[in-house]
């Protein structure tokens, strides 16, 4: 585990869903190297960006079948990790946040209650320690007033404050990797900023790698360092952020082009025509 | 066309009321197309879902086509105002065919000749005749949202309510659905209200748009405004600076606008 | 010949599973081979179907497989075990046990078809109408329904029969009136969770009247899973029936009414068990099919599984 190591290692992989034709592949063999940074995985839907960042931590639903050349998140490989081992990993090492706080927080505890019970999972620390620490992590998403906030249920807040709720409880444990499936697109863009902001003061501070998984470019490419862009269930172009404008691929050149713009004249927006041949690409 | 007059909705009653609407005055004029803008709870939808006819349970005046609107509207204000939901795939019965689904707004109002005008609409929205027996679930979500605006036209409205039409698509379908909606305007001469988060639909779409912030209306301007940035209120700059991506510096500056 | 017929039957299946029908009927017929595929994939409830279908055809053709007539007496041969003249023996009267099972299918297709006519189209109504009105309609069409379910059934339907006499549709409309509470409460919930749906505020934004949009858009969505706990509840419309029958309230003799059989078996039922097993066995078989049917069905029917 020298810095050498990258944080994720990613080769050929492939997820498939048996149908009654035949295997039907949502993944089609993506390879990237993951560091201390913030790559996003864009794509739209049925691009498999969701199914690749679930892939990772083994959450594929059956009967997907998950196959790679190497998947090693710091040199282990998670193809090969037993369940237990997963399960470790999952939260401690690796945590995932999703779109919906909603239907992953559970309705009858507290908030603050949970987010104390997913640190003494993985830190067998005394319930006052561990409720301490979850006040200081629902400081540091930026909650007013954390103990106000650790006493309620989840149907008592916002849909904002909700997904601030699940990150603090995904980087309590501290984790080294930090899944984000469309983590703000149920939120208003003005908290969706603010969000966003707390990710990535966590990511600069902690050195925690972060894969960002959405559909919306502009975000991506404002926010992350790195992207991928997916179609079909490949990477069919990978570039810096900063260079998305310059991006090569027909399929992100139409991709940005269809999205309408604040300061351009009204009229009909480019169309994306398909081409069969990304599909190989 | 619309004329709304300090419009007042709240849900619920006694001491847990919650007024999502707090007086509301514009007016959307013939063959204009109107963005309504907010974040949610705003009460943008409130907004359209009254002038609809689906929420009964306001205060005011709404004046529709230069007719004074009551709670109940006649079957008339119906094939002159029509509606377009968010979400294609709940938006059409998922067991009717597109061919059930069209041709009961031509049953309701005992209008003739059905097959040549849900041959017509379809045509129009641009799906052909191969799609007319096909069930939802047989279909894209843009599909989907064509077929959810051809039913709003089967009765040739002269208004059109849009609520986030294209917030639920991919981009790529949202700029067909948009060019859609802009050709349909022009040749039905349609006025429209489009209801929405997303400024950058409305500049593409509209000619003047209204902000709404917690059930108030803050400002109106027209697109060109909003194209040069020159809102006056700070909460329209707000969200103007939220929508062109994210940046840390900007992220810290936001704040809340009662 | 068979190249010409698997030519054919692969253009039928073509024409059946198209994404492009081109009329009403293809698109349904189309819909109703999908769900066919479907269920045709899960044994138990192709099993299921068989044993319905054999009551159907063993009811509608009781006279000519019944090799004797079911009231038919010969106190010579009374409670006769198993034997080549009678395959399932004779009962007290010297009757044929299997003469009379056979045409005690058509009681029992009689009890069921009847009570799955009438209460769950009651409990459709009823739950709709409360459902989609809500308010004051719903609080009284529900309290109603309540006070109907707050009663054990057997024992109101034992009150029914008694204030009405014994006999067989006496034992049906008891049968029926108790039934129906649980289909207005599930009619009711299917109904409370499409009725904030778009697409049904669209068909109000269409001007759809509240009957229109109950029987063409409501209705359809909750017939489903009425159809899967109806088939599912047949198995209990029997029991029930058999139960009225056993006690003397239902069917009256000399019918062949299987509970009413397997009562007057009773008494023998150590000595010559055949006399209530063998009514006891086809309660069972017929009981067990409409199970595996029903399950079957809620596989292919569930709108949530779409």
């Amino acid at each position: 585990m020298t810095d050498k190591t990258p944080l994720l290692e990613v080769s050929n992989l492939r997820v498939a869903f048996p149908t009654r034709t035949g295997m039907a592949e949502a993944v089609r063999g993506v390879s990237f190297t993951l560091g201390r940074e913030k790559l996003g995985i864009v794509g739209e839907s049925g691009s498999g960006k969701s199914m690749t960042g679930r892939s990772i931590l083994r959450l594929v639903p059956p009967p997907g079948r998950v196959t790679a050349d190497r998947l090693a998140f710091n040199g282990e490989d998670l193809l090969a990790a037993s369940p237990r081992r997963m399960r470790d990993i999952r939260g401690r090492r690796i945590a995932m946040v999703m779109q919906d706080p909603k239907y992953s927080l559970n309705p009858v505890m507290t908030v603050g209650r949970q987010i104390a019970e997913a640190y003494r999972v993985h830190s067998k620390a005394g319930a006052a320690e561990a409720k301490r620490r979850a006040l200081e992590m629902l400081a540091a998403v930026r909650i007013r007033d954390p103990e106000r906030v650790y006493d309620r249920y989840p149907h008592e807040v916002s849909g904002g404050m909700g997904q601030r709720i699940m990150i603090a409880m995904m980087l309590i444990p501290d984790p080294d990797l930090l899944i984000a499936d469309e983590p703000t697109s149920a939120l208003d863009v003005t908290v969706q900023m603010q969000v966003l902001a707390i990710l990535d003061d966590l990511c600069s501070q902690r050195g925690m790698g972060m894969i960002f998984v959405s559909h919306d470019l502009n975000l991506v490419a404002s926010f992350c360092d790195r992207i991928l862009i997916m179609y079909a269930g490949r990477v069919v172009e990978s570039c810096r952020a900063s260079e998305l404008h310059a991006a090569r691929h027909p399929y992100t050149r139409g991709l940005l082009a269809s999205l309408p713009k604040i300061d351009e004249p009204p009229g009909d927006l480019p169309v994306l025509s398909r081409d069969p041949a990304w599909l190989e690409g | 066309m619309i004329d709304i007059q300090d419009l007042r909705v709240s849900f619920g009653d006694g001491g847990d009321a919650v007024t999502a609407v707090d007086g509301i005055t514009l007016s959307v004029r013939e063959g204009e197309s109107f963005g309504l803008v907010g974040e949610s709870g705003s009460g943008k939808s409130t907004v359209l879902r009254a002038v609809s006819g689906l929420n009964d349970d306001w205060t005011g005046r709404i004046a529709v086509a230069g007719a004074d609107q009551g709670p109940k509207r006649q079957k008339a204000f119906y094939k002159l105002c029509q509606m377009v939901f968010q979400d294609p795939y709940g938006s059409l019965h998922p067991r009717h065919t597109v061919d059930r689904i069209l041709a009961e707004p031509i049953a309701i109002h005992g209008l003739d000749d059905a097959d040549a005008r849900i041959d017509r609409v379809l045509r129009d929205v641009g799906l052909g005749p191969a799609f007319r027996f096909r069930y939802p679930h047989q279909l894209s979500g843009g599909q989907r949202q064509r077929v959810a605006i051809a039913r709003a036209l089967v009765l040739e409205p002269r208004v059109l309510l849009l609520d986030e039409p294209t917030s639920a698509l991919d981009v790529s379908v949202q700029a067909e659905i948009l060019n859609l909606l802009r050709r349909l305007r022009a040749e039905h001469g349609l006025t429209l209200v489009l209801v929405t988060h997303n400024l950058a639909v409305v500049a593409n779409l509209c000619d003047r748009l209204a902000v709404m912030n917690r059930g108030r209306l803050v400002e109106e301007m027209t697109v060109e405004e909003l194209r040069r940035g020159a809102a006056r209120e700070p909460y329209t700059l707000q969200l103007l600076r939220a929508s062109l991506g994210y940046d840390r510096a900007t992220a810290e500056s936001f704040r809340d606008y009662a | 010949m068979t190249a010409r017929t698997d030519t054919q039957s692969a253009g039928w299946r073509e024409w059946l599973t198209t994404d492009t029908p081109q009329s009403r009927a293809q698109a349904r017929l189309g819909r109703a081979w999908a769900g066919w595929t479907a269920f045709r994939r899960n044994r138990l409830a192709v099993a299921g179907l068989l044993i319905v279908l054999a009551l159907v055809v063993v009811a509608a053709l009781a006279p000519v497989l019944a090799p004797h007539h079911p009231y038919a007496q010969d106190l010579n041969n009374r409670l006769m075990p198993p034997s080549a003249v009678h395959w399932l023996g004779t009962d007290a009267f010297g009757r044929d046990i299997l003469s009379r099972l056979i045409h005690g299918a058509r009681l029992t297709l009689m009890i069921v078809t009847l009570v799955a006519a009438t209460a769950p189209l009651a409990g459709l109504v009823i739950g709709t109408v409360a459902g989609y009105f809500g308010g004051w309609v719903d609080t009284v069409l529900m309290r109603i329904t309540d006070i109907a379910l707050a009663f054990p059934k057997l024992i109101l339907a034992l009150a029914f029969v008694a204030a009405l006499g014994p006999g067989i549709e006496n034992a049906v409309i008891a049968i029926a009136i108790t039934s129906w509470p649980p289909y207005a409460r599930i009619a009711r919930a299917e109904t409370l969770t499409v009725r904030r749906a778009d697409f049904i505020s669209a068909a109000r934004l269409q001007g759809a009247s509240s009957l229109r949009i109950i029987l063409g858009h409501i209705m359809p969505l909750c017939v489903a899973s009425l159809i899967v706990r109806t088939t599912l509840d047949m198995a209990g419309v029997i029991l029930t029936a058999a139960g009225l029958g056993f006690l003397g309230l239902g069917a009256q003799p000399p019918l062949p009414e299987w509970g009413a059989m397997i009562a007057s078996g009773r008494q023998y039922v150590l000595e010559q068990w055949w006399v209530a097993a063998m009514p006891g066995l086809a309660i069972f078989i017929v009981s067990l099919g409409f199970n595996l049917l029903g399950d079957g069905l809620r596989d292919v029917l569930d709108p949530k599984g779409d």
